[in-house]
C-alpha cells in the first residue's frame, strides 16, 4: 500500500466503496478482526449516521472502539464512537476544534482519568480485555499504550534520565545504556544528542524536544502510541521530521495521532477517522476508512466540506 | 507706559495663571517631572518617608550592632569569643566560648529540621498532589494559622505536653527542660513554613510534566516524588532554609523549654541554651549598660545576625540557581 497520499491523489482512481449494506447481515458474530468487519463495507449507523468505507487490506485490530462516550461532568464530549485502530497502522483523528479528537485519544490510555469529573462509557478492547473497565488498572494500561503531547513536555532532567524514566519506574533491569541508545536511535535524535546525554532535556530545540518524547514513551516499549497534534508547535522542518519519524515506528507500533492539519494527516496516516461536534458540542463519528478514500472519495458531504477546506 | 500696550498689566497677569492652569491640567505633576502642587509634594514625601522607614531602622539596628560589637571586641579578644566553648558570662570568672551558645542553636535547629521536613514535605505533597481541591482550601489556610500561634505557647506546650512524654520514653533522669523538648516544638513551629512553601513551588510546576509521567505509566507516588518534588526542587529547598533560619532565630519556645545551661554537649536529653534565649537572660536581668555583659549582648546578637543573614542569602540564590523555567 502505497505510503504518500499524494502519489495517491495522483494515481489511483477512488476506490470502490459503495458494497452494500445488506452483505453485513452474512456475519453472525462480531468479529474481533479487522479482515472481517472489512466484508462489512459501507454501512450507516441510523442513530449516529457514521460511514465506515471498506478496508481492502489484511490487517490486525489493535484496539476495537465500541460506542465510546465520554463526559466531563454534566458535558457530553464524544458520543458513541466505534471504529477499529488497525494494528501497525498510522490513524488519524482529524475534524475541527472541539469535535472530541483528543478526549477520544486520551480514553484510549484513561488519561482521562485524571480530570476530575471526567467519565467514561463503552468499551476499548485491547488484547481481548475493556480498557474501559474500572477494574483494568489505568497506570498498566498507560504503560503499553503511550502518549506524546502536543507541546514537548520533556522533565527537568537529563537527556539521558528524560528516556530512562519510564523504563526505571517499571523496573527495567536490563541494559540501561543500550536500552536509552536504542530508544534515541529509533526516535532518530541520537546523532544529535549522542554526546550530550547529560544536558538537560529543556535545553532542546522544540523539535529535538519533541523527539526526545517520542523516545522516552518509545523506551517503555508500547505497543501503542498516541500523538496528540504532536507537530502543532513545531515549524515546518521539525514537523517533516516528526512525520517521518511516525512513518518509521508505524513499523513496529500502532499509532494514533490527532491533528489539525489536513495534509499531514494525508502525509501520514494510513487511516483517517473525521470526528464532528454538532450544536450541541457533542463530538460524533463522521467517516473512518482509509486516507485515501477519505480523503478522495468522501461519502459524507460534511467530510468533503471539511477536507476542501471548506470550515473548520 | 502701560497704556501703550494693547492690553493692560492685569490682563496679562490673568492671562498668565490662566495659562499656568492648564498646564498643570494638561500635563499632571509627577515625581521627578519638576512641577508639584504643595499637596502633592507632602504626599509624595510622606510616601517616601515610610517607604524608607523600614529600611532606615534596618541600618540603624545594623549600626548599633556593628558599634556595640566593636566596643565589646576591644576589652575581650576575638580568640577568647570564637575559640572556646565554655560560656559564663554571668560568673566571676567570665567566659565568653560562643560555640557554647551556636551549638545549642544549632542543635535545636537540627532536631527541628529533623521534625519539619518530612512533616512539612509530606503535608505539602498530599497538598499539592493528593488532596481533593475542596479539603486542599481548608487545610492549607489552618496549617498557614498555625505559623501565628505565639511562640510563648509553643514553649509551655514543650513543658506541659512533650517533656513528660520524653521523660516517660527515656526515664526520669531527663530534665522537663531539654533540647530535644525544645526543638520538637521548633520543629512543628515551621513545619507550616516548609509545608506552604513547598507546596506553592510544587503547585507550580506545570501540569504538562504530570501528565507526561503519567503517560508512561507512573503511580500517583512516582508522579509526586520523581517528577514533581525534583521539578520544585528550589523552591523546597529554598523553604527549608528559611525554615532553618527562623528556628535559628527563635526566641521564646527554646528559652522557656531549653533549659538554661550552656554547653557543648552532643546529648540532646540535657539542657541547652541557644543564642536567643542568652540574649533573654541577660536582657532580663539588671546588667549595667556599661558592663562587659551587656556588651557581649550585641556580639552574640551580631553572629545570630550574620547567621540568619547568612542562611537567607543561600535560600535566595537557591531558588534562583536552581529555578527551571518552563514556557
Amino acid at each position: 500500500m502505497p505510503r504518500n497520499f499524494f502519489t495517491l491523489m495522483r494515481s489511483s482512481a477512488p476506490a470502490a466503496t459503495d458494497v452494500p449494506a445488506a452483505t453485513r447481515s452474512g456475519h453472525g458474530t462480531p468479529p474481533p478482526n479487522w479482515t472481517a468487519e472489512a466484508a462489512t463495507g459501507v454501512h450507516l449507523d441510523a442513530s449516529l449516521e457514521a460511514v465506515r468505507h471498506e478496508i481492502t487490506e489484511e490487517v490486525d485490530t489493535a484496539l476495537q472502539l465500541r460506542d465510546v462516550s465520554a463526559f466531563y461532568g454534566d458535558f457530553q464530549a464524544i458520543d458513541r464512537m466505534s471504529m477499529p485502530i488497525p494494528r501497525n497502522r498510522v490513524t488519524a483523528l482529524i475534524g475541527p476544534s472541539g469535535c472530541g479528537k483528543s478526549t477520544l485519544l486520551r480514553c484510549c490510555n484513561r488519561m482521562n482519568d485524571l480530570i476530575p469529573g471526567a467519565r467514561m462509557d463503552g468499551e476499548i478492547e485491547f488484547e481481548g480485555r475493556n480498557l474501559l473497565d474500572p477494574n483494568i488498572d489505568a497506570v498498566e494500561v498507560r504503560r503499553r499504550i503511550g502518549m506524546v503531547f502536543q507541546k514537548p513536555n520533556p522533565f527537568p532532567k537529563s537527556i539521558y534520565e528524560n528516556v530512562a524514566f519510564g523504563a526505571r519506574i517499571n523496573g527495567y533491569s536490563g541494559d540501561m545504556d543500550r536500552l536509552v541508545e536504542d530508544a534515541l536511535r529509533r526516535a532518530a535524535l541520537w546523532d544529535e544528542v549522542r554526546d550530550e546525554l547529560d544536558k538537560s532535556g529543556l535545553a532542546l530545540s522544540g523539535g529535538q524536544q519533541q523527539r526526545l518524547c517520542i523516545a522516552r514513551a518509545i523506551a517503555v516499549q508500547p505497543e501503542i502510541i498516541l500523538m496528540d497534534e504532536p507537530a502543532s508547535a513545531l515549524d515546518p522542518v521539525a514537523t517533516l521530521k516528526i512525520e517521518d519519524l511516525m512513518r518509521e515506528l508505524a513499523e513496529e507500533y500502532t499509532i494514533v495521532v490527532v491533528t489539525h492539519n489536513m495534509q499531514q494527516a494525508g502525509r501520514v496516516s494510513d487511516y483517517t477517522a473525521f470526528l464532528l461536534a454538532g450544536e450541541e458540542r457533542v463530538g460524533r463519528l463522521v467517516e473512518f476508512g482509509p486516507t485515501q478514500d477519505i480523503f478522495t472519495n468522501p461519502l459524507d458531504q460534511r467530510t468533503e466540506d471539511y477536507i476542501t477546506g471548506r470550515y473548520g | 507706559m502701560a497704556a501703550q500696550a494693547p492690553h493692560g498689566p492685569q490682563q496679562d497677569t490673568v492671562r498668565s495663571l490662566l495659562a499656568e492652569l492648564w498646564r498643570e491640567r494638561l500635563q499632571p505633576s509627577r515625581p521627578g517631572s519638576g512641577r508639584e502642587t504643595p499637596v502633592g509634594r507632602l504626599i509624595h514625601g510622606a510616601l517616601f518617608l515610610t517607604a524608607t522607614l523600614s529600611a532606615f531602622v534596618t541600618i540603624g539596628i545594623v549600626l548599633v550592632l556593628i558599634f556595640e560589637t566593636v566596643e565589646f571586641f576591644r576589652e575581650v579578644p576575638l580568640l577568647d569569643f570564637f575559640g572556646s566553648t565554655s560560656w559564663s558570662a554571668l560568673f566571676a570568672e567570665k567566659q565568653f566560648g560562643v560555640w557554647a551558645l551556636v551549638w545549642g542553636t544549632g542543635m535545636i535547629a537540627l532536631i527541628g529540621l529533623a521534625v519539619a521536613i518530612p512533616l512539612g514535605l509530606m503535608a505539602a505533597i498530599f497538598l499539592s498532589e493528593y488532596s481533593p481541591p475542596r479539603l486542599r482550601a481548608i487545610v492549607k489556610p489552618i496549617l498557614e494559622i498555625l505559623a501565628g500561634v505565639p511562640t510563648v505557647v509553643f514553649g509551655y506546650f514543650a513543658l506541659v505536653s512533650v517533656s513528660p512524654v520524653i521523660r516517660d520514653i527515656f526515664g526520669e533522669d531527663v530534665g522537663i527542660y531539654n533540647a530535644l523538648s525544645a526543638g520538637i516544638v521548633v520543629g512543628l513551629m515551621i513545619v507550616p513554613i516548609i509545608a506552604s512553601l513547598s507546596e506553592d513551588a510544587m503547585r507550580a510546576v506545570p501540569r504538562s510534566l504530570r501528565e507526561g509521567a503519567y503517560a508512561l505509566g507512573s503511580t500517583r507516588m512516582e508522579v509526586s516524588l520523581r517528577v514533581v518534588l525534583p521539578a520544585a526542587f528550589s523552591g523546597v529547598v529554598a523553604s527549608i532554609i528559611l525554615a532553618a533560619s527562623r528556628a535559628v532565630g527563635e526566641t521564646m519556645a527554646v528559652t522557656i523549654a531549653g533549659g538554661g545551661n550552656p554547653q557543648f554537649g552532643v546529648n540532646p536529653l540535657e539542657a541547652v541554651q541557644t543564642m536567643t534565649a542568652m540574649i533573654v537572660q541577660l536582657s532580663l536581668g539588671d546588667t549595667p549598660t556599661t558592663s562587659i555583659e551587656f556588651k557581649v549582648l550585641f556580639a552574640v546578637a551580631m553572629t545570630l545576625f550574620v547567621l540568619t543573614l547568612g542562611m537567607n542569602i543561600v535560600a535566595q540564590w537557591v531558588s534562583r540557581r536552581f529555578r527551571e523555567e518552563y514556557e
